[in-house]
């Protein structure tokens, strides 16, 4: 089907100029590895009925799903910052004006971040590993199952909202608006049950809530409860919601 | 606006930044959605079959402004000309073939493994073109090819849009804001301003046609008989004097040349000296639209009769 030999054109072009540059890959992975080491040994501290765990070392099962998903919200969300520079060199209209789909343009960008958070996560597991994480191996590929589905689609939306926007000055801003709150309001760093009752209120809203507690789940080895469907039906939406609003923003005749 | 270009022609769009230039090829290039109107591009109709037409042309877009000329700068030369053959669907070894063609046709020869980053702009100017030919289209839209280039450049890149006719039959519509370029290069030359064809025509056409032939008449003592009895003459269209010069539009020029001075002979006038220029097109463009082509501003044109003294 020439839509995915498409996408795999544009996917090869942009994991090549990825590697070219592999240090941006290494220093996303610094901050989730920094929070392991630094902030990790905290959890340690808490008492262990807080984090809805076992022993104090289960606190990596609680610490490492949320620092996938924070791996994953700004590995994601961020990544249409380069389709400006794109943009701007003329090379998004260049593809434009070619046969190929010009939804390709952005699916085979998103299949590059895909793979490019997927290497991240696993190094980020091995290293939770090292810590003392440890975690049914089926947990672990279903935590990259949402993991993936995340960045379908943040970064879908991240390049339609940045061929918009067609500033980086204006992108930044954007961005931290919408992270930094769905961030602190999914309890990736400490358990929203710590809070007062209109704190996880409010909590409800953020998708990656009901993503993150569904991978606690699979960490403690639960596969099959409420938390889990909630979180699946979550992570498909969002990332059908938003793949379908970056497509419309790709395919417009206008861009 | 209402145009249309022959096979093999190279045509050109000249006129100011903003007279809609680049817009008008974003929109027969499928880049931009017509509001109302109707084109077939390459034997493919813009508005029932984009894809057919982005299969036919080539396009490259202009280097200069918002955004650039579709190279990246952290590509290799190959790699930039190896995806663009697959994105026009060329199997990998037709792609390889015609990468080497350009890269020769192109004078890109040694530069295969360098990073687009690393290019003169010359070079990346021809990289970029090199992009619009990779699927050997039968027409190609070039949006202003020299903007930005040393005049060495530039003059060998007219080189290669010109041989991309004479050796490949390659139909060309570029757009200039160059004379020179539109004068060397072009068949045909639309005019544009505020988004009109102001005037249609060959170079020389329009230069005869709008502006005429300028003489310029150096009689010492007795400027004013003289401009009496040139101004009678019916081919002169135009005439003003200053400081004992005169300065005459005619028709055809070299035809009228003997005859003006065989009526200033007449009277006994002599002149010292005598000149004649052919118009640029930047006095089209100014006798056409008020403006200058060189300095996209407005500039106060005053007829040529009101500067007599």
């Amino acid at each position: 089907m020439t839509f995915i030999r498409d996408t795999l054109l544009v996917f090869r072009r942009q994991e090549r100029l990825a590697l070219r540059q592999p240090a941006w890959v290494i220093i996303g992975l610094t901050q989730p590895i920094l929070y392991l080491a630094l902030f990790g040994p905290l959890l340690k501290g808490l008492p262990t009925a807080s984090l809805g765990t076992g022993t104090a070392d289960d606190a990596y099962k609680f610490f490492v799903p949320g620092l996938l998903i924070q791996l994953g919200l700004f590995g994601s969300t961020f990544v249409g910052f380069a389709i400006i520079s794109d943009w701007r060199y003329g090379v998004i209209e260049r593809f434009r004006v070619t046969p190929v789909s010009r939804l390709a343009i952005m699916t085979g960008r998103v299949l590059r971040d895909v793979v490019t958070l997927v290497v991240q996560a696993a190094v980020l597991v091995l290293v939770g590993v090292a810590f003392g994480l440890r975690a049914p191996v089926a947990a672990v590929f279903i935590g990259f199952g949402f993991i993936v589905l995340v960045a379908v689609g943040l970064a879908s939306v991240s390049y339609a909202t940045a061929l918009l926007v067609k500033s980086e000055d204006a992108f930044a801003p954007m961005i931290n608006t919408v992270v930094v709150p769905l961030l602190l309001l999914s309890g990736i760093f400490l358990p929203l049950t710590l809070g007062p009752g209109w704190l996880q209120g409010i909590a409800r809203i953020s998708p990656f809530r009901y993503i993150i507690d569904a991978m606690r789940q699979a960490y403690e080895g639960h596969y099959f409860n409420t938390l889990m469907v909630e979180g699946i039906a979550v992570a498909v939406g969002m990332a059908a919601v938003f793949l379908w609003l970056g497509s419309r923003v790709f395919l417009r005749e206008n861009a | 606006m209402d145009l249309t270009v022959g096979e093999g022609e190279i045509v050109g769009f000249l006129g100011p930044n903003g007279a809609g230039k680049t817009t008008t090829l974003r929109m027969l290039t499928t880049l931009l959605h017509p509001t109302a109107g109707r084109a077939t591009v390459a034997g493919a109709d813009l508005l029932a079959d984009p894809v057919g037409v982005r299969r036919r042309i080539g396009y490259v877009p202009q280097a200069i402004g918002q955004t650039m000329g579709g190279t990246d700068p952290s590509c290799l030369v190959i790699e930039e000309l190896l995806d663009q053959a697959a994105l026009y669907r060329l199997r990998p070894e037709e792609g390889t073939r015609r990468a080497q063609t350009l890269i020769g046709q192109l004078e890109l020869s040694g530069l295969e493994r360098r990073l687009v980053k690393t290019l003169s702009g010359g070079q990346r100017r021809r990289l970029e073109i090199a992009l619009g030919l990779v699927h050997t289209p039968a027409l190609v839209f070039l949006d202003e090819p020299t903007t930005g280039l040393d005049p060495q450049s530039r003059s060998n890149l007219w080189e290669h849009i010109g041989a991309l006719r004479s050796e490949l039959g390659t139909t060309v519509f570029l757009t200039t804001h160059y004379l020179e370029e539109a004068d060397v290069l072009c068949d045909r030359v639309f005019v544009i301003d505020h988004g009109v064809i102001a005037a249609e025509g060959t170079p020389d056409e329009l230069k005869r046609r709008i502006s005429g032939d300028v003489v310029t008449l150096r009689v010492a003592s007795r400027d004013g008989m003289a401009r009496k009895l040139l101004a009678d003459q019916p081919i002169v269209r135009e005439i003003s004097s200053a400081d004992g010069t005169l300065r005459l539009t005619v028709e055809h020029g070299d035809q009228a040349l003997p005859s003006l001075l065989r009526v200033l002979d007449a009277a006994g006038i002599t002149p010292e000296s005598i000149n004649l220029s052919r118009p640029t097109l930047d006095d089209v463009f100014l006798t056409l639209t008020g403006r200058s082509l060189r300095d996209d501003s407005p500039v106060h044109h005053a007829p040529a009769q009101e500067q007599a003294s």
